[in-house]
């Protein structure tokens, strides 16, 4: 049901975006971005950095309208920074887009935006969804040949994002 | 010119000669720049190859016909068997092996004479047609002989093979003729390279192919150095790789050639490591880190391999794919998979999705972890140990490509796939873990068995409120040696506080163990279980087995039962032991009761002797209550030792929930074990709080009545101290009724138990595959 994933570097910029129905992709982009200010607000909020990853899940973000007529979806954002965040944001129309948030360590931003008119997502299966991106964007972090900073090339970092989505669509 | 005799093999052979050289598809002049190469490869010194040109009459014409064509190859035939070039030898020599020609075979090349314009002869190499490691293009037949992994983008980076030299091609002919679609082939042996070579070139004829092969078999001489020189379209990249490694690696020509003799000599796996690239890999493994069993640190293999010139997206894709453990760092296994696929990738060949089973590290035995270097040379060809590291990157490309060659070693992909690394487990755990911090697992509470009005009083309470009685209460306390006696004692009981009622799930144990005495939980108080701090040392916590529905059975017992009011809340704390006497006494009186309904009556009145709370240490109330309640309904009750009847007792208000209805007796029989329960202390019981819902649910109401009635009967310990013999024969009746009624339910919570088991780990799997990646 992860309709859109996106990682979101720590300077607020993208570094991996994907949607799955690809039509729509610019709204996700607009809608993950508005995300962003709900997670930052959020990190802002939290203070002090926080190491336990539960906070660093941050959960629905604020229930807007703003989306119609068409699939509310889970943004992932990474947030690498301090926490995790997860937004959600329930869309009230047709479909819900859900999102949620997800900060890390060094402010890198996940955003999933989920599409709420499936099975509405357990709360354990954001985290584990937030868990497998963290640890694959680590996987890639980890890549001598990857620079901070440059979009998300990785087959492996791919695969399993669409796995993610398909599995959860 | 005579005229030219030649046998049928020969024509064959010349024919396709001709073919091969016929460029501009003449059929009638072969041109003269393939010609000359053909030649060339020929291995045959210059003025030979001029003299030979003069002789057939080409000079003269200024083109090569086809006669022309066939009578150089004929003397190429005969100088190369050494013989004096004579224009009289072309008839009379007989059996003369056919011109062996040494090229770097590329058989769509060949076919489309592609190859002749990307020749790219290095300075050593001589008369070498550059072998594009053909990938994608199959040549002709052996369509299905595409080994590469990857999607056919003929990328001819390759630069030329030195065929110069004269590698042991015997393998490599054998394998390509392997490759070779036509299924006879393969057995051919390798002596036949050369002819091997212009086998490609005919398309679809594997016919001939085979025949010609078969001819070159019977002719070649052994050495078949020339063999090696065309690798097929599964062109390993053992062996154009090291070309390429020669290109930007400062690699002598010799190594590079002899790798590629090598890579000849493998079999079927392109991503094989032969042991001359093994040992180069290894040098310069080397050069960045001296110590064979150290890592490189990911900066330094990023400026090594930053010297390959391969885009920066393509070291990233291999660098995933060769780090096994994905720690930032190669080991010497993973620098030479690393190697390997950079060398490859030069050659044209393209990555593969997933890490080739012959490239995985070999996994380092925990006790023996100076063995990595030593298996250079085994890794290589043996593929992957059986051990398996946890693998991310190729996880998601499982199933996907790695094609035909290793299919044998699918299992091994497969099972690295699935290894679950510590990872894997944790994550499982963590899910599995519930999350909802009501769902504590609750640690044994001993409840004391022994039998209390008050206790009995709550059991009814229990009855009447929920499906779960309070499965203690009534049990009497139970000596450690009756649980060894009787089966109940399989089962423990754990008794998690609750609000107000005794709330106990039995848990099954497998071995006997401390069912022992259970204090009556919550003691019927009102205010709850509350396991008595007073009694007897508690029994020996529940063993492992509790710990494995622990949190599964806590969610599932308060999903399952989140209403009843003693189910809820749980065991935050343990409960106290509440004394029992009282309830046990006070349903004494009703302890004849055996029915269903006997037990509502008998819930109702334990009730009532539950603020009684008699000393539940004091053993005189069991035998008042064995004396006053006669259940005697039983005859057969046993006329066991007390211990035996306590320990029925015990079990049977355990087992309370789970009594089926008609163990009426169990209840007469906890009742006179409870009476007679006098010697041993009572043990609070443990009690499981969760239980696995079919239990609860089906089993508890019908149970809990048999229990209720077996409970009712507890109390019926008289307060006075009754007749010994009496209140002895008493309560060992009940106890061995309680024992009955309680090792019927033991087996039927175990049934159930199973069952549950079961489900678990159905649903456990369902789990896992539903999360692909959940052991990311």
């Amino acid at each position: 049901m992860a309709v859109c994933i996106a990682v979101i570097a720590k300077e607020n910029y993208p570094l991996y975006i994907r949607s799955v129905p690809v039509q729509n992709e610019l709204k996700f982009h607009y809608t993950v971005h508005t995300s962003l200010d709900v997670v930052e607000e959020k990190i802002s909020a939290v203070g002090k950095a926080m190491a336990d990853q539960r906070e660093l899940y941050l959960g629905l973000l604020y229930p807007t309208e703003d989306y119609k007529v068409y699939p509310s979806h889970m943004i992932i954002v990474y947030y690498t920074p301090v926490c995790m965040f997860f937004i959600l944001i329930e869309n009230i129309l047709l479909y819900r887009h859900t999102r949620y948030g997800y900060v890390t360590n060094s402010k890198v931003k996940f955003v999933i935006v989920a599409d709420s008119s499936n099975t509405s997502l357990r709360d354990n299966e954001i985290r584990s969804m937030f868990r497998k991106l963290h640890n694959s964007f680590t996987d890639v972090m980890c890549n001598p040949f990857y620079n901070p900073g440059d979009t998300i090339q990785s087959k492996a970092f791919d695969s399993m994002v669409s796995a993610m989505m398909v599995q959860a669509s | 010119m005579e005229s030219l005799t030649l046998t049928d093999v020969e024509q064959k052979y010349y024919s396709d000669l001709f073919v091969y050289c016929d460029t501009d598809n003449t059929k009638k002049v072969a041109s003269n720049g393939k010609v000359l190469d053909l030649f060339r490869a020929a291995q045959l010194p210059s003025e030979v190859v001029l003299q030979i040109t003069e002789l057939c009459g080409a000079t003269r014409l200024g083109h090569f016909g086809r006669s022309q064509f066939y009578i150089a190859l004929k003397l190429i035939a005969v100088a190369q068997s050494g013989l004096p070039l004579r224009v009289e030898s072309l008839n009379s020599v007989k059996d003369l092996p056919l011109p062996r020609f040494v090229v770097a075979k590329n058989e769509q090349e060949a076919r489309h004479t592609a190859m002749y314009p990307d020749l790219e002869n290095q300075g050593p190499y001589q008369g070498v047609i550059p072998r594009p490691p053909g990938r994608g293009q199959v040549k002709k037949v052996s369509a299905h002989e595409v080994i590469q992994p990857c999607v056919p983008t003929p990328d001819t980076t390759s630069p030329v093979v030195s065929p110069h030299q004269s590698p042991p091609t015997s393998p490599h002919a054998w394998r390509k003729h392997k490759r070779q679609a036509s299924g006879g082939n393969v057995e051919r042996p390798p002596v036949v390279v050369a002819g091997a070579v212009w086998t490609p070139f005919r398309e679809a004829q594997s016919g001939p192919v085979v025949v010609g092969d078969g001819m070159w078999s019977a002719h070649s001489p052994p050495p078949v150095q020339e063999s090696w020189v065309s690798l097929k379209d599964t062109y390993p990249p053992s062996s154009s790789k090291m070309i390429i490694s020669i290109c930007y690696f400062p690699l002598n020509v010799s190594l590079a050639n002899e790798i590629q003799r090598q890579s000849s000599s493998g079999y079927d796996d392109p991503w094989k490591i032969t042991d001359e690239q093994r040992q180069y890999y290894i040098n310069q493994f080397k050069t960045i880190q001296p110590d064979l069993n150290g890592f490189i640190p990911g900066s330094a293999a990023k400026e090594f391999f930053t010297k390959s010139k391969l885009p920066i997206l393509e070291l990233s894709h291999i660098w995933e794919l060769s780090d096994f453990d994905k720690d930032g760092a190669l080991t010497l296994d993973e620098f030479c998979a690393a190697f390997h696929l950079v060398v490859a990738r030069k050659n044209g060949y393209d990555l593969p999705e997933k890490l080739p089973e012959s490239l995985m590290p070999k996994l380092i035995d925990l006790d023996d972890s100076a063995e990595v270097p030593d298996q250079a040379p085994d890794v290589g060809y043996s593929g992957s140990p059986v051990e398996v590291t946890p693998n991310k990157s190729p996880m998601p490309s499982l199933n996907q490509t790695w094609p035909d060659l290793n299919q044998g070693n699918e299992q091994w992909e497969t099972f690295s796939e699935r290894s679950s690394s510590s990872q894997t487990l944790t994550q499982f755990d963590s899910n599995i873990a519930p999350a909802d911090p009501d769902t504590a697992i609750v640690h044994p509470v001993p409840i004391r068995m022994t039998p209390s009005k008050i206790h009995m009083q709550e059991m009814e309470l229990k009855r009447t409120g929920s499906d779960h009685t309070h499965p203690t209460s009534p049990l009497m306390a139970k000596p450690p040696e009756l649980s060894e006696e009787t089966k109940l004692a399989t089962s423990m009981k754990f008794v998690t506080a609750n609000s107000g009622k005794c709330q106990g799930m039995f848990h099954y144990h497998k071995e006997l163990r401390t069912i022992a005495v259970c204090r009556s939980n919550s003691g019927t108080s009102p205010e709850g279980l509350k396991v008595a701090a007073a009694p007897p040392p508690p029994p020996p916590r529940p063993n492992a087995s509790h710990s494995r529905s622990s949190s599964l059975d806590m969610n599932r017992n308060f999903a399952a039962h989140p209403t009843g009011p003693q189910q809820s809340g749980v065991v935050a704390c343990p409960p106290a032991i509440p004394p029992r006497p009282l309830p046990t006494q006070t349903s004494g009186p009703h302890s004849g009761h055996r029915s269903d309904e006997g037990l509502a009556a008998h819930s109702t009145t334990s009730p009532q002797q539950i603020p009684e709370q008699p000393n539940f240490a004091d053993f005189s109330q069991f035998q008042a209550f064995a004396a006053s309640d006669q259940p005697s309904d039983d005859g057969e009750k046993h006329p066991e030792s007390l211990p035996v009847e306590k320990s029925t007792e015990g079990a049977g208000p355990l087992r309370t929930v789970k009594i089926d209805n008609q163990e009426d007796r169990a209840a007469a029989t906890v009742n006179s074990a409870k009476g007679s329960i006098m010697a041993p202390p009572p043990k609070p019981v443990r009690r499981r709080l969760k239980s696995e819902d079919e239990l609860q649910d089906e089993a508890l109401p019908p149970k809990s009545n048999v229990i209720a009635t077996v409970l009712a009967t507890l109390p019926s310990i008289p307060r006075s101290v009754g007749k010994d013999k009496k209140a002895i024969q008493a309560s060992i009746r009940r106890n061995k009724e309680t024992n009955t009624v309680l090792a019927r339910l033991n087996s039927e919570l175990q049934q159930q138990l199973k069952d549950l088991l079961e489900e678990r780990i159905s649903l456990e799997v369902q789990l896992e595959q539903l999360r692909p990646f959940s052991h990311l």
